[in-house]
């Protein structure tokens, strides 16, 4: 206990603080020169720690002090009524539906693309080069467009959202599954041969369970990138509703501080998604009888 | 015994050619006539023909490729300037052709070739043929059906397109990739690199960064671009600080690991030598580190085109492919908007590519690299 407490809490806790206080700093120096302004024409001359307190109490600042955002996060998240415009939770929870969405999809897709290229050897020569350069194609550049054209069907509201998140999941879970449904030895496929195993049998008994370590583990990368495909997806939605739009309505009215809320909230999200994820995976993986590594 | 061996493939082509035979006109109006149906139909016959027939490989193989091309290049032309003129035969016939072509795919799958540029041809030609595949479907669907341009644009008025407006192509590229994205890539990684390296030196900023930079590696850091374009303005300069954020740290976290990879025994031997710190940094631990720092950078690439055009739709000059993209969006001009990303995804895949290479020289001595 006390080693854990050594090696990682002491650490991370020391490296954060260093980060809040960088933070204040930066903060004092990027207002510093407007409140200088405002001082001059106000005609005031404050003392150094009476300026200081003004550069990290702006309406509107370069860069918000750590404690306004932690306010304003506050004050958007526990005191208001979880259905108001303003509540991050509200916003935090439309993106969170359609980044479930997405990733449930992506995943689904990834491991059905992972099946097909191990058992097909056509699959595997002609789609994987595909599959890696499908990634670097900048599809978050693609989202309005997608949002867009889907609008002028008539497809609105969650599902063009999921579809970018899908596109960002399923690459790394495709990828992880296809390393995962090949990781059993070669002892181990001759020795479901030996049981005169078919295709089908030795798919469900020996591949599907080795791969299950690789799954859970893309599967975080993936839900992570989903969150990001659904704040992206959100931008040009006309700023309705979700982290993304709080970002850009921010972005207009120069509302720094909320636009650092919005990035806080979407910051939880992303860490109890991936938390959740690797809950799971352990979950899971003692339940099939893993050992702990 | 030299009999018949038809495969599946050519046996349900046979099939749905026989189908549209009976279902013709292939497309209404049909630009070409009776005679390039009777070519088109002629020419599936004949490949699968000669692939059910006992020929070698390289016959069969150049037999399929032939009829499946010129098969559904005629099919394409039929179609003439009319949108929508598709008739049950067209498509009959289309998924006719495209069982020829994966046909002929896994017939060349199955080729073991004999010298080693043979078999890097054969790996570059399958995965070609499946590229050209989408493309031909794409276009052959939405001429077929007459799909909306606005909705989807063929590949081929794209490539039209793309034709046409090269310098103002060129002047985004200039703008986004080789001033934001460039710039952006160097101080990233070269600013996560030096981080990593200083973490390294004391065991308890390793411990306590490390972690944090995993965190952060989940958030989405593209949300800091719009407070980015308010520091830094609208020009370059703001998608390149976007793009140094984005790629700090995923090369932070890689280098990280990358300098833990090398083992005991080689860290001893460097001991037995008297090698001071800097002589092992240089000599083992970064050459071991290599594979784990290419892995960042091949992300990085990715992420910093993301990053760059992501970040120019929250204000850039006139210029620029996110511009470009999010404005012809809103005046429906979707082909030059096709015509923009096309380039993103080539741009995208060049960079990665050439990272790649790199990669191959740098660490030859990896076992994913030898093969073995």
């Amino acid at each position: 206990m006390t080693d854990r407490f050594r090696d990682k809490i002491l650490p991370v806790t020391a490296i954060l603080l260093a980060i809040v206080a960088a933070w204040y700093v930066g903060a004092y120096m990027l207002n510093a020169p407007f409140q200088r302004d405002l001082d001059r024409r106000a005609g005031e001359t404050p003392t150094f720690s009476e300026f200081v307190v003004k550069t990290m109490t702006q309406p509107k600042p370069t860069l918000p002090a750590p404690h306004q955002v932690a306010v304003n996060f506050y004050e958007n998240t526990f005191l208001r009524s979880v259905t108001s415009a303003r509540s991050l939770v509200y916003h935090s929870w439309v993106t969170l539906s359609s980044t479930l969405a997405g990733f449930a999809m992506g995943t689904l897709l990834g491991i059905v693309i992972a099946v097909g290229i191990v058992h097909v050897t056509t699959l595997d020569r002609s789609l994987m080069p595909w599959i890696i350069t499908s990634q670097t194609i900048p599809i978050l550049a693609l989202a309005p467009m997608i949002i867009v054209v889907l609008a002028a069907v008539g497809i609105t509201g969650l599902l063009p959202k999921a579809l970018i998140s899908t596109y960002l999941s399923f690459f790394p879970v495709a990828v992880g599954m296809v390393k995962g449904l090949r990781s059993p030895d070669a002892i181990h496929l001759d020795l479901m041969r030996t049981y005169n195993a078919s295709k089908a049998e030795t798919f469900w008994k020996l591949r599907l369970p080795a791969s299950v370590p690789f799954l859970f583990a893309s599967m975080k990368v993936a839900v992570a990138a989903s969150l990001v495909g659904a704040i992206v997806g959100e931008l040009p939605t006309g700023a309705v509703a979700g982290i993304g739009s709080k970002l850009l309505s921010g972005s207009y009215y120069s509302q720094t501080i909320d636009m650092f809320a919005a990035l806080v909230a979407g910051s939880v999200v992303a860490v109890l998604l991936v938390t959740a994820v690797g809950l799971t995976g352990r979950i899971v993986e003692r339940a099939m009888g893993a050992r702990p590594a | 015994m030299s009999g018949l061996r038809v495969s599946w493939q050519g046996g349900l082509a046979a099939l749905l050619a026989l189908a549209a035979l009976l279902m013709l006109p292939i497309a209404e109006p049909s630009a070409g006539g009776p005679s390039v149906t009777a070519a088109i139909l002629l020419l599936v016959a004949l490949a699968i023909a000669v692939d059910a027939a006992p020929a070698g490989t390289m016959v069969r193989a150049a037999a399929l490729l032939v009829g499946a091309h010129a098969g559904v290049y005629l099919l394409l032309g039929d179609l003439g300037s009319v949108n929508g003129a598709a008739r049950g035969a067209f498509y009959l016939l289309l998924v006719s052709c495209w069982l020829l072509a994966w046909r002929l795919v896994s017939v060349l799958s199955s080729i073991r070739a004999a010298s080693r540029t043979g078999e890097v041809a054969l790996r570059l030609v399958i995965p070609f043929l499946f590229g050209v595949w989408i493309l031909v479907l794409w276009e052959a669907i939405v001429r077929g059906a007459g799909i909306p341009f606005v909705l989807l644009p063929p590949p081929s008025a794209i490539a039209a397109r793309i034709g046409n407006s090269l310098p103002i192509l060129a002047a985004d590229v200039n703008q986004t990739i080789f001033k934001a994205v460039l710039v952006g890539y160097v101080m990233g990684c070269g600013a996560g690199f030096l981080a990593a390296i200083a973490a390294d030196r004391f065991v308890f900023m390793r411990r306590g960064l490390l972690p944090v930079g995993n965190m952060v590696s989940a958030l989405p850091i593209i949300g800091v671009a719009p407070i980015m374009v308010m520091w830094f303005g609208f020009d370059w300069q703001s998608k390149a600080a976007v793009v140094v954020i984005m790629t700090f740290f995923p090369m932070l976290v890689n280098t990280g690991a990358g300098l833990a990879a090398s083992g005991h025994m080689e860290r001893d031997l460097m001991r037995t030598y008297a090698s001071g710190y800097w002589q092992t940094l240089f000599k083992l631990r970064l050459p071991a580190a290599m594979p784990f720092i290419f892995n960042a950078l091949k992300i990085n690439s990715t992420l910093a085109l993301i990053g760059a055009i992501v970040a120019e739709f929250f204000g850039t000059p006139v210029v620029g492919m996110g511009f470009r993209i999010s404005t012809e969006v809103g005046r429906m001009n979707v082909d030059m908007v096709w015509a923009e990303i096309a380039v993103a995804a080539l741009a995208g895949s060049v960079f990665y590519g050439v990272i790649a290479l790199l990669e191959r020289a740098v660490t030859f001595w990896h076992p994913s690299i030898r093969g073995g």
